[in-house]
This record gives C-alpha cells, sequence and structure tokens, in this order.
C-alpha cells in the first residue's frame, strides 16, 4: 500500500477510535453534573453515591478521550503536511482556540475535581465539574468548526497558493457548524444515556443488592428520560443535517441514497445491492417520492444523481472522478440510520416502563439494553466514517483533494509502522479500559463510592 | 515588535511553561520506580503531581496548536520531519496519561507494576526526546528549498543532540526530585534530597558540555559573541545555585531556581533561533523563519486578540490549583484516584 492509502486508514483508525471515548465524555459528564448538583442542593447521600459511582466511570473513560487526542492534532502535521500547509491560515486558529479554550479548562479542573473531594469549599468542588462539562463542549464546539471547514469552506480567499483567512466571523458562524454541532452534542448524550441505562439495566435484572436498588432506579429513571430526549433530538437534527448537506455537498447526498440517476420525484431506497463500476443497481427496493419528501418536506421535487453530479463537478472543476465509494457510503448511512431507529425504540420502551413504574418486571427490556449500550458507539462511527468518506475525493470540498494533501516526504513504511504501532497500542489500551470499565460497572454504587477494595494494602495498621 | 515576533514570543512563553510545568512531572515520574519502597509510598509520590500534570500537558497541546495557527509551514515541516521521534513521543504520552488513571483501578502487583513502569517511559522517553528536539532545532536538519525536511529518523541523531537530551533529562530529574521534596514527607522527602545531590551535579555538567557544543557546533551564539547575555548567563548562574542550595538544604530556594535554570534555557534557545524556527542544514537560505512559514497578519491578529484575554486567564486559574493542592501529599492522607 502507498503512503496515502496508509495514512488515510491511519486518519480512520484513530479518529474512530478517538471519537469511540469522547461522545461518552460529552455525553456522561452531564450525567455527572446532574448528581453532584442534586448532592449539592439536597445533600443526600445517595447522589453522593451515585456521583461517585458514575464519576468513576466516567474518568475511566475520559482519559482514554484525551490521549487519543493528542494524537488527533499531532496527525495533521505529521500525516498531511500539504494540507497543513494549505489550510493552516484558516484552520490552525479553531484548534489552537480549542486547546486555548476548552482543553486547559477541562483538564486542570478535572484535576480538581478528582482531588478536591473534602479538601476545597464545596460550591468549587462542584463548579469544578461544570467546569469540566463546559471546557468539554467548547472543545466539541471548535474541533467542528474546524471539521465545518473541511465540509464547507467559507471566510477564505485564495492567495500565495494557499487559502488564507479573510473573515474569522464568517468561518466560526459557518451555517454548516449548525447542523453539525447539534448533530454530534445530542448524538453523544445519547451515548451517554444508553451507557446508564445499560450499566443501571444489568444490575436491576440481576437484582441489585438493597443499598444499590434505589440509586440504580434513580439512574434508570434518568437515563431513559436522557435517552429519549436525545434521540428524538438527534433525529430532528440529524434530519436538519441531511437536507442542509443536499445543499452544500448533494454529492454525498446522492451516494448516501445510490441515486444513479436524477430523479423527480425522487425515491427512497430501503435496500440497494448495486454495481459501482457500472453505476447500476443489481438490486433495490424503493419508496417512491420518500427521498423527494426527506429533502424538500414534500413528494415531489428534483433530487440530482450521482451521474449528473460527476458531470457538473467535471464542469466546474475539471476532469476526474468526483464519486465516493457509493456502496460503502450508502450501507453507512443505513448503519447509521438503523442504529438511530433502534435506539429510539429502546428509550421509548424505558420511558413506559418508568411511567408505569415496572421497571424491574421489565426483564427483557433490561436484558437488551445492556447490549444496546454499543448501539450508539456504532452509530456514532458510522456517521463520521459517513461524513468523511462521502466527502471523497475532496479533503477540504471543493478546494483541497485527499491526494494533494499527504506529506510528501514520509515514506510508506514509517506511516505503515506507526499505523501497525497505533493500532497495537490502541487495543491493548482497549482492553485494560473495558476490563476497568465491567469492573467497576459490575461493582455496584456502594462498592465504588467507598472505594474498599482499592484501598492499598500499605494503608493496613501496620504500616500506615 | 510585529505580530510575527509576538508570535514567536508567545509560543516561546507556551513552551517555558511547558518544561518548567511538565519538567517536574516527568522528574517525579522517572523516580518513581526508585523512590517508592511500597505501593502506598508509589501512590503518595504519584499523588504529588497528580491534580496538575493533565494541565501541565495542555501546554505543549496548545504550543502544538498556537504553532499551526501562527506558523503553519513551522508545524508541517516539524511534525513531517520528526515523524518517528514524534511517534516515541506520542506513545509515552499516551500510555503516560492512562497509566496515571488505570494504575491504581485494579490491586494485581503486575497491573500496577505494569502502569508504574509505564509512567517511567512515559516520562523518561519524553524528557529525552525533547531535549533531542529543540538541539536539532538549533544545530539545524535538512530542509530543502520547498521547507520539506529532507532526511531520517537517524539524521536527528548527533552527539550535539544527544547531550541536549541528557542535560534535559538530568535536568527535569533534578527539578522533579525538589518537587517531590517539597510536596511529600518522611521517608519520601529525604530520599528525594538526597537524589538531588546525585543528579543535580550532572545535569550541571551536561548544561555546560550543551553550552559548549552550541558555540562549537551551531551558529545559534554566533553573533551574540563570548558574553551571550543576560538571558543564558541566568541559566548558568541560576543552575549553579540550585547546586549551592542543595547542599545547604534549602530545598524550596533551589526548586525556585530550578524554574528559572529550565525557563531561561528554553527563552535562550529561542532567542539563539531567532528569527528563524528551524534551521536548515542544507541552505541557510531554506531555513524557515518567522516570515517564509507564517499565516496571515490577518490571522495573527485574531489569535492575538485570543491569546492576550485567556493565556492570562488560565493562568490564573491554574495558579489558583497549585494554591488549593499546595499542601504536603502525607502518609495518613486519605488518597484520592
Amino acid at each position: 500500500m502507498d503512503a496515502l492509502t496508509l495514512a488515510r486508514l491511519q486518519f480512520a483508525a484513530t479518529t474512530v477510535y478517538h471519537f469511540f471515548f469522547v461522545p461518552l465524555t460529552l455525553g456522561l459528564v452531564w450525567v455527572v453534573v446532574l448528581f453532584h448538583t442534586l448532592w449539592f442542593v439536597t445533600g443526600r447521600e445517595m447522589y453522593e453515591k451515585l456521583t461517585r459511582f458514575w464519576g468513576k466511570l466516567f474518568l475511566i473513560n475520559f482519559a482514554m478521550g484525551v490521549v487519543t487526542g493528542i494524537v488527533q492534532e499531532f496527525q495533521f502535521g505529521m500525516n498531511w503536511s500539504e494540507y497543513s500547509r494549505f489550510v493552516g491560515d484558516v484552520f490552525g486558529a479553531p484548534l489552537a482556540i480549542e486547546a486555548l479554550l476548552a482543553f486547559f479548562l477541562e483538564s486542570t479542573f478535572l484535576g480538581v475535581w478528582i482531588f478536591g473531594w473534602s479538601k476545597i469549599p464545596r460550591k468549587a468542588h462542584l463548579a469544578s465539574i461544570w467546569l469540566v462539562a463546559i471546557g468539554s463542549n467548547v472543545s466539541a464546539l471548535w474541533i467542528l468548526i474546524a471539521n465545518s471547514f473541511m465540509q464547507q469552506p467559507l471566510g477564505y480567499v485564495l492567495r500565495n497558493g494557499r487559502a488564507e483567512m479573510e473573515d474569522f466571523w464568517a468561518l466560526i458562524t459557518n451555517p454548516h457548524v449548525f447542523v453539525q454541532f447539534p448533530h454530534v452534542i445530542t448524538s453523544a448524550m445519547a451515548t451517554g444515556a444508553f451507557f446508564v441505562l445499560g450499566v443501571s439495566a444489568w444490575h436491576l435484572r440481576r437484582g441489585a443488592a438493597p443499598a444499590d436498588r434505589e440509586g440504580f432506579l434513580f439512574s434508570f429513571k434518568v437515563g431513559a428520560v436522557y435517552a429519549l430526549v436525545s434521540t428524538i433530538a438527534v433525529s430532528v437534527v440529524g434530519h436538519n443535517q441531511a437536507q442542509y448537506m443536499m445543499t452544500i455537498q448533494p454529492m454525498k447526498m446522492a451516494a448516501a441514497e445510490a441515486l444513479w440517476e436524477t430523479e423527480d420525484p425522487a425515491p427512497m431506497s430501503l435496500f440497494t445491492w448495486g454495481n459501482e463500476p457500472q453505476q447500476r443497481d443489481v438490486f433495490a427496493l424503493k419508496v417512491p417520492g420518500l427521498l423527494s419528501f426527506l429533502a424538500y418536506n414534500r413528494f415531489e421535487g428534483k433530487v440530482e444523481g450521482i451521474k449528473d453530479l460527476q458531470a457538473q463537478m467535471e464542469a466546474k472543476y475539471g476532469p476526474g472522478d468526483y464519486v465516493p465509494p457509493v456502496m460503502w457510503t450508502y450501507w453507512l448511512f443505513r448503519v447509521m440510520v438503523g442504529a438511530g431507529i433502534v435506539m429510539l425504540a429502546l428509550a421509548a420502551w424505558a420511558t413506559w416502563l418508568v411511567l408505569k413504574e415496572r421497571v424491574e418486571g421489565g426483564k427483557l427490556l433490561l436484558g437488551l439494553l445492556v447490549p444496546a449500550i454499543a448501539l450508539p458507539h456504532v452509530a456514532n462511527a458510522a456517521g463520521w466514517i459517513f461524513t468523511e468518506l462521502g466527502r471523497q475525493p475532496w479533503i477540504v470540498y471543493g478546494l483541497q483533494k485527499t491526494v494533494d494533501a499527504v506529506s510528501p516526504n514520509v515514506s510508506a513504511g514509517e506511516v505503515g509502522l506507526s499505523l501497525v504501532v497505533f493500532t497495537l497500542l490502541y487495543g491493548a489500551l482497549m482492553a485494560a479500559d473495558f476490563y476497568l470499565l465491567a469492573k467497576y460497572g459490575r461493582k455496584g454504587i456502594e462498592a465504588v463510592a467507598l472505594h474498599a477494595e482499592e484501598e492499598p494494602a500499605a494503608l493496613a495498621p501496620a504500616q500506615a | 515588535m510585529d505580530l510575527n515576533i509576538l508570535w514567536f514570543v508567545l509560543i516561546a512563553v507556551l513552551f517555558v511553561g511547558f518544561f518548567v510545568l511538565e519538567g517536574f512531572d516527568y522528574g517525579v515520574g522517572m523516580l518513581l520506580p526508585f523512590l517508592g519502597e511500597d505501593d502506598h509510598q508509589r501512590r503518595r509520590i504519584i499523588n504529588t503531581i497528580g491534580p496538575f500534570w493533565d494541565g501541565n500537558e495542555v501546554w505543549i497541546l496548545t504550543a502544538g496548536g498556537a504553532i499551526f495557527a501562527a506558523f503553519p509551514h513551522w508545524y508541517a515541516t516539524l511534525f513531517s520531519g520528526f515523524y518517528i521521534a514524534l511517534l516515541l513521543m506520542l506513545v509515552a504520552m499516551i500510555v503516560r496519561g492512562v497509566a496515571f488513571e488505570f494504575r491504581s483501578k485494579d490491586k494485581h502487583p503486575a497491573w500496577r507494576a505494569t502502569w508504574d513502569w509505564a509512567i517511567f517511559f512515559g516520562s523518561a522517553v519524553p524528557a529525552l526526546l525533547w531535549g533531542v528536539a529543540l538541539g536539532n532545532l538549533l544545530q539545524g536538519v535538512p530542509i530543502d528549498a520547498d521547507k520539506h525536511f529532507v532526511g531520517g529518523f537517524f539524521d536527528l541523531l548527533s552527539p550535539y543532540t544527544l547531550i541536549a537530551g541528557l542535560a534535559s533529562v538530568f535536568v527535569f530529574l533534578t527539578h522533579g526530585a525538589l518537587f517531590l521534596n517539597l510536596k511529600s514527607t518522611e521517608p519520601i522527602r529525604s530520599r528525594a534530597l538526597a537524589v538531588t545531590k546525585k543528579v543535580g551535579p550532572v545535569a550541571t555538567v551536561l548544561v555546560f558540555l550543551f553550552v559548549a557544543g552550541t558555540y562549537a557546533w551551531t551558529d545559534g551564539f554566533r553573533g551574540l559573541g563570548l558574553n551571550p547575555g543576560l538571558v543564558p548567563l541566568l541559566a548558568i548562574g541560576s543552575l549553579l545555585g540550585a547546586g549551592a542550595l542543595i547542599h545547604r538544604e534549602h530545598p524550596g530556594w533551589a526548586f525556585a531556581l530550578t524554574c528559572v535554570t529550565i525557563a531561561s534555557s528554553t527563552a535562550t534557545i529561542f532567542i539563539a533561533l531567532f528569527p528563524r524556527v528551524m534551521v536548515s542544514s542544507l541552505n541557510p537560505e531554506w531555513s524557515l523563519t518567522i516570515y517564509n512559514a507564517s499565516s496571515t497578519p490577518y490571522t495573527l491578529a485574531i489569535m492575538s486578540g485570543v491569546a492576550l484575554i485567556f493565556v492570562p486567564l488560565v493562568l490564573v486559574y491554574q495558579g489558583w490549583t497549585y494554591w488549593v493542592f499546595r499542601h504536603r501529599v502525607t502518609a495518613e492522607a486519605k488518597l484520592e484516584y
């Protein structure tokens, strides 16, 4: 494989891996914030224990999100130096701002929160977890401002052979940010919600210890409502984003539907197996007019197909292949939406049981919710690969092609070596992380809150 | 002073902040397996830097982001050029960060020993590589007319850059041992001071060798003559002063002086580089400078506004955390992890 392919594989692998942990951080932090705030306001011991229990799981996950993020920041320069030269004047700014505004805030106050129990005033301790939550969400905003420039470049001018910033305000108020940021944040909330639901369900299903029962029932309630609200929200904002993408990256959305020809009204494909080289369906099941409806909220309207869009882009950008890998794009989109639909159904079911006060009787649902912890992660990964793959052949839409962005002076051997190293390292860390999450998740609220087991042996009276 | 100079100074400040703060984290991390006799002592050692290390590390992430934003060609050439070295650095930063969080979450001795050694390597490798990297910036690396690094990993290793690497390891060891002395109680406290008496002189010799090497093998001081000016002399003087204070058992003042040493040596390297950011060993004309590697004045102006508001804010709240957690980590303390 050449350096370009390896660099793309590495970016995909490290990004998906990073984004495995980040949404859980973003979503779960609000649960910790809620319990900590309830504890602060009411002074009830149960809320303190819940804060400690979910806080412990939050911390195990947080560390992984932080360290994998370092690779993300450095890899633009390592593997994509021509990209960095071409867009650095525009793209570097949000990255630097992210570090200055968000990384400092979340890292510093996370330390304060971990080590501040009973050492600092209660108000300051509560404020520190709020600042961690705000910091991590501000971080998401700035990195998505940067990504939005790659999806829909705005606020720049082409000068001196590179993209130079002309209007900072246009860069940060890019309309793409306003469809992408809500989508990422709500899906992250759903990720956190399903984590809380799944862990609580595991305990409730096998009959939680008496001391833990109330806590897990309460967590389940919180998780159910959180899951329902966030999955509904992610559907709405995801739909908005899809409609918006039809206007700015019609090729991505045509590929997402495997729509070869321009059609009016356009059908929505439920299942397509296509012949990509010949750009035709082998087998397809379609609902007439539905794609037009999704695009324009009415059952008619022209949706442009891949072949016409290819012709338009050739006319605009010169000869070349402007079609992303259609079957990948098509199926990733369906995996994302499909996972979302299942999540919506599960969240509604869980909320219904909460309202009926029959949570512990719903053994089937409780059993389903444990593996359902994985569903939002599947949707998150599919969604990101979809949006980045669907933009190909561009790295910055309409401005720079991926093939022109790779570091010319880094050999395939070097990229290959780093890909192997990251894969092995990330694999080992994933195993350690899952081991700890499962271990602490299973322990239960009481055991984790009192951290009975982890007192080191040296604390025994002989040496203490 | 134009904005290019302002950003060069700001990036130097970020590096100074990083080396002064993360320097003692690295030192403590390298000493962890040797100064903690049992698990509880090792946990106490970790907790001396527990609340700080993550915030300290952000200084380098911000420096990286600032280089990208203000000098994109510097970012592109440096990161693609020092590829394998950076890969090692990233691996070290990753295992170290995870190790702090994971090591106490299981009781098994093998689990804890593994993560303790991860902290050791995750501290020692960057401590060495940062010195090597800065040495290379000064000594020059093969950069062609198109701003591309055209060498390999082994081009980065020379007697001069290895001396720079070892000097940074030993300076950080001294700095970290002093910090540990100030933040711990017996028996760790005395052991840490004993370490400074051993590693401090080695650090001093290495720094002198580094200075001599800089005169001999780089053009960094060429414009300065034999009297290099206040900042480099401050670096040497504070290090000698720290040694004297260690022997008089004044670790607090000695630590203040190693802070000055690290800050002024970092500043010296940036002064010697100025106005270049990476020296080309192939042709002086091909060196990257704060002008040919920079962003536009517009971007620099925007970023200046952001930095002038937020850097002081960061200093205030990070300073506050050092105040909050100023007390020694005692044997009786209920350890949080």
